[in-house]
């Protein structure tokens, strides 16, 4: 790792304003990919602020019927949360579905949503990246893009979005509650929260500098039937190929989310009306933008097969 | 009587003797990433922690992460050093009664913390009873994971206790001890001897020991 020097922030207002005024501060909260990532000197933060103590661990219910999640719930609590385990029980399962039981006792909510992507080039720093080293190209494009997004992609990046948790977050419109040096807050739906690559894939998400994350709100339980279903190289302890993230609602208002397949946690209208007419039709919507390498495009089959498998698990 | 030679001791004498030459060649400076150089440049941080029940105060460059400090400056050698990226779970400890990967975690962010390791677990005169069915079971064949193993495998039997789900957990409500459960809750802990059954059956023989 590259020297640094580290400070602990005592309230949320200090946190923001040490990160707005020092030069290459980041913040670091559960920190297992930050310092994984600070060991292969792919990030190089000059200064970090830990934030581990700043109060933000609680799960409260919100005046509007739904959630609070403070950035700093690990993992491993909000899986077992009671009532995320009764009314989002999806969000239980994705966050199951991911990492180790070590990570998940570690890995907060808000660092999980500002998890980078595990593409093999942006991990070798031997290689062109556009998103470590802007303008130094692409290496994945023309290289082994086996695990990378079909959905989302651009000239400069086709980088797939690594979490499952964010997954289910965008199933479930999650807001992302900020805090920024001037004392200000605001809300980001999670739509608008993880930006695609475009020509600026180093610019992930719609954080301006120093802005902390503090907490995760979501709306009202949808109810209905939730399923999470992950398929990855191996049983446990990988990252997904292919992620879908469903609620089988009630009154038919049925909805998707995708993940290992696009460039951010996706969603699609046209996949969601597609619900009644089965997993052959949502697969088809939610893939008509998809832009396959010889290397991934068995990931289309695959994201069909993996809905096929996930309404039947909704019938059983 | 000597001491008796053993691996530590050997790579000890090994490593002091690269060292003595490298020192040979560099005699005006210390060299970059040498210890005397970093202090020099570096920040050094105070941190007090609690391992195995003893107080233990250093004072570390921020980049030290809870693995190194604690073979590296407590020579607490029985935590190993696998991948040092979190993917194979050999420097597994239990900070504040969870299982954590310690080279993913900077010591410095642990100030005040408890901290067990597999000396504080038991030792060789009275083994904790997990540790006694590793060895019952056969649970390892070259034993580098084994520390991080038996961490992660009694905080697992805690965790199930404690009515924390996984990914096998077919109900969200019902948690209970299955074969199906620690194979999936101790996939963070790598074997390259591949000694998984056996290390299945110890955990379960220590689950129903638990039970009785």
């Amino acid at each position: 790792m590259r020297p640094f020097t580290y400070s602990r922030a005592a309230s949320v207002e200090e946190a923001a304003k040490t990160a707005a005024t020092t030069p290459g501060a980041r913040f670091i909260a559960g920190g297992t990919n930050l310092l994984d990532l600070m060991k292969l000197q792919i990030e190089t933060p000059a200064h970090l602020i830990d934030v581990n103590h700043l109060g933000l661990d609680r799960i409260e219910p919100t005046a509007e019927g739904g959630l609070k999640i403070g950035a700093l719930v690990r993992n491993t609590d909000l899986a077992a949360d009671k009532t995320v385990r009764r009314d989002y029980a999806v969000l239980s399962r994705a966050l199951l579905a991911g990492a180790s039981g070590q990570l998940r006792n570690k890995a907060t909510t808000g660092g999980n949503l500002l998890q980078r992507t595990r593409c093999p080039y942006f991990y070798d720093t031997r290689m062109p990246c556009n998103k470590r080293r802007p303008g130094s190209g692409c290496g994945a494009l023309k290289g082994v893009s086996r695990s990378l997004a079909i959905l989302g992609t651009s000239e400069a990046c086709i980088a797939q979005h690594p979490s499952d948790m964010a997954v289910a977050l965008r199933l479930l419109d999650a807001q992302v509650d900020t805090a920024s040096a001037d004392g200000s807050r605001r809300s980001i739906p999670i739509a608008d929260f993880h930006l695609l690559p475009g020509d600026t894939p180093h610019i992930e998400n719609a954080l301006k500098p120093g802005e902390l994350i503090t907490s995760v709100t979501l709306p009202r339980p949808l109810g209905g039937t939730h399923v999470y279903r992950k398929v990855r190289d191996r049983a446990s302890y990988a990252f997904a190929l292919v992620s879908v993230a469903a609620v089988f609602a009630k009154d038919g208002q049925t909805r998707f989310a995708f993940g290992g397949i696009a460039t951010k946690p996706w969603r699609t209208p046209a996949a969601d009306a597609a619900a009644s007419s089965g997993a052959a039709a949502v697969a088809e919507a939610a893939l008509s933008d998809a832009r396959p390498t010889v290397h991934n495009a068995f990931k289309q089959r695959l994201t069909a097969r993996t809905l096929a498998s996930l309404y039947r698990q909704k019938g059983a | 009587m000597p001491d008796p030679l053993t691996r530590r001791s050997l790579l000890q004498g090994s490593a002091a003797a690269a060292a003595a030459i490298s020192v040979s060649g560099e005699a005006q400076a210390a060299p970059a990433g040498s210890p005397q150089r970093r202090k020099e440049q570096q920040q050094m941080n105070p941190v007090g922690l609690t391992v195995n029940g003893r107080e233990v105060h250093l004072q570390l460059d921020p980049r030290t992460t809870l693995l190194d400090a604690l073979r590296e400056h407590m020579h607490l050698t029985g935590t190993k050093k696998g991948c040092d990226h979190g993917q194979c779970g050999a420097c597994t400890v239990i900070v504040e009664g969870r299982r954590i990967n310690s080279c993913l975690t900077l010591a410095v962010m642990h100030e005040g913390d408890r901290i067990t390791t597999i000396e504080g677990l038991g030792t060789p005169e009275k083994l904790h009873p997990m540790q006694r069915a590793f060895i019952t079971h056969d649970g390892y064949q070259c034993g580098y994971c084994t520390p991080g193993q038996i961490c992660s495998a009694v905080a697992v039997l805690e965790e199930i206790g404690a009515g924390i789900p996984s990914h096998a957990t077919e109900n969200l409500d019902q948690i209970a001890f299955s074969d199906n459960e620690v194979r999936e809750r101790m996939s963070g802990n790598i074997c390259r001897c591949a000694a998984y059954p056996n290390i299945v059956a110890a955990i379960r023989e220590v689950a129903e020991g638990e039970k009785a």
